[in-house]
């Protein structure tokens, strides 16, 4: 055999031009975000706006603190019902379309409702499931029916796309379908569900927040939103402020540990998780 | 210096079949009818070529040799192994492109028929390092597929047809998206490994340079639907190499060949 060229093995080498790039992109929402909370704080205090209207950034962080004992253990809860949620729209939505791409009888069947549960908001559904659920369990419910449908809808668009001659190539070494499933479809699949994923992660949160919120008015509740519920009953709005910087600090780390997996499971193939130059 | 025009079939000699079609016609769904009827034996061992514009059907032949589709009608033989773990041929698929698995290694890509078939692991091992060895990517066992430039992919492919030691290679257009200077490179590497395998090669291709290089016979087809238009036995000195690239002897095959492919010489070529 000849001799071969050197492989072209470059992997993502950061310039120092692109490094600035970098600092750039992080340094600048920095700024807005400083110049954001400066602001506030000088409007409020500038104008004595008392806290039951609008509290200023130091009373919201000075009540996350002192309020730190209740607002950890409602995001605990909330944490633990989008987790739920999150787990059962992730296997719920993948095995779904697994059985709809071995049968198509069974898709034809069942996709339509698919479609139905996802078109009808949840909020309205919310109100009837709390009824005929334990309030933890629909509350559940909720985080799954929108979670789900994104995990159901990506998995079988990546099980239909995989590459024609692949399965030509599966097919002339005679796999099995359980081999041609476990070695090619899903794997194929794969950028595709873990898509699915990172959307039904923060869908699962919103569904968790819907439906404590809904669940709310009936007093039982003790996650973030229904936290938020009852501290605007009580005009306790350094509170409010505190419990919605929890959930939004929740969605950005699910969101941010979801792309996390995405990008180290397809790193090494996909083009979604390769550097440009590349 | 034989200069074979027109070889009737029964002028193979007959040690025996690999591929046998007979009266082979596949129309597809929407009722273009793709091949055929199509008349064709390969005897084993033999490297051929069908060459033919886009479109006239040869990557059709092959899948139907493949078994990868079903013919409208007419029959395709193709010899099976004797003692095989699985009944049915043995046959090596090249695609036009790599089709490698991006998701994988290569050792891992070249290992899938074995894995498929259920071989044991210090077998196929084995057999993935030598498979890999004979088309010199042996320390690109652990690379991605993205990491490799084009040639290299098209080697894996390669690789990956011969690990089940096949007794058929079918070749899909496989050199037709590389440049030149890695495809003369290639030929000549796919020449040297045939040369020490002698397996039954069908290569399909549209270029005349490329099929009169590498074959013993080349087979000219005719656009759509595609049909036996020509057969040259290609009797060239062995070893080919650069050398023969630039000889008299290929420019005058070259030439015969492309004579038959152009549309104004319409039936069999005999000049």
């Amino acid at each position: 055999m000849s001799s071969l060229p050197p492989p072209p093995l470059s992997t993502a080498q950061a310039g120092p031009e692109n490094l600035g790039h970098h600092i750039v992109r992080i340094l600048l929402p920095a700024a807005v975000l400083v110049a954001g909370i400066a602001i506030w704080e000088l409007a409020v205090r500038l104008d004595n706006i008392p806290p039951y209207v609008l509290p200023g950034p130091s009373a919201v962080f000075t009540t996350l603190v002192s309020d730190w004992g209740v607002l950890s253990r409602s995001l605990l809860v909330t944490l633990l019902t989008t987790l739920e949620g999150f787990t059962a729209a992730a296997f719920g939505g993948i095995a779904l379309a697994l059985l709809f791409n071995q049968s198509k009888w069974l898709e034809y069947s069942l996709f339509p409702y698919a479609v139905i549960l996802q078109v009808t908001p949840v909020i309205a559904i919310a109100p009837l499931l709390l009824i005929y659920l334990p309030q933890q369990t629909a509350v559940v419910v909720c985080a799954w029916i929108v979670g789900f449908f994104p995990v159901l809808s990506n998995t079988t668009l990546g099980l239909n796309s995989v590459d024609r001659n692949l399965a030509g190539l599966f097919q002339l070494y005679g796999a099995s379908r359980p081999q041609t499933l476990l070695f090619l479809k899903l794997p194929a699949a794969l950028p595709f569900i873990l898509g699915g994923l990172r959307i039904a992660g923060g869908l699962s949160l919103i569904g968790a927040v819907v439906a404590e919120i809904a669940a709310g008015s009936a007093g039982a509740g003790s996650g973030l939103a229904y936290r938020i519920a009852e501290s605007g009953y009580r005009l306790n709005i350094p509170r409010m402020f505190a419990a919605l910087l929890l959930l939004s600090a929740a969605g950005i780390v699910i969101y941010g540990l979801l792309a996390l997996t995405s990008h180290l499971a397809l790193r090494r193939w996909h083009e979604s998780a390769l550097g440009k130059e590349n | 210096m034989a200069w074979s025009t027109a070889l009737s079939e029964t002028g193979v000699p007959t040690r025996g079949l690999a591929v046998s079609l007979r009266g082979v016609t596949k129309t597809y769904d929407n009722g273009v009818m793709a091949l055929g009827p199509l008349d064709l034996d390969v005897p084993r061992g033999e490297f051929v070529s069908l060459l033919g514009p886009s479109g006239c059907g040869k990557s059709t032949a092959l899948r139907l040799i493949a078994g990868l589709s079903a013919p409208t009608s007419g029959t395709v033989g193709v010899s099976s192994r004797a003692g095989g773990r699985r009944p049915g041929p043995s046959i090596g698929f090249v695609f036009q492109e790599p089709t490698l698995m991006p998701w994988t290694s290569v050792r891992e890509n070249v290992r899938l028929p074995l894995r498929l078939a259920h071989v044991p692991s210090e077998q196929a091992n084995a057999r993935v390092g030598a498979a890999l060895t004979q088309v010199g990517l042996a320390e690109f066992a652990g690379a991605f597929p993205r990491e490799l430039s084009g040639g290299m992919k098209m080697r894996v492919s390669l690789a990956r047809a011969l690990v089940t030691d096949p007794d058929i290679l079918l070749m899909d257009e496989p050199f037709a998206a590389l440049d030149e200077i890695t495809r003369f490179r290639l030929n000549n590497d796919l020449l040297s490994l045939w040369r020490n395998l002698r397996k039954t090669v069908i290569f399909v291709t549209h270029s005349v340079f490329e099929s009169v290089y590498l074959s013993q016979r080349v087979i000219v087809m005719t656009p759509r639907p595609g049909c036996l238009r020509a057969a040259f036995r290609i009797d060239a000195s062995e070893p080919r190499d650069e050398d023969f690239r630039t000889s008299a002897e290929y420019a005058g095959y070259c030439r015969m060949v492309s004579k038959a492919l152009a549309p104004s010489t319409s039936g069999q070529s005999g000049s």
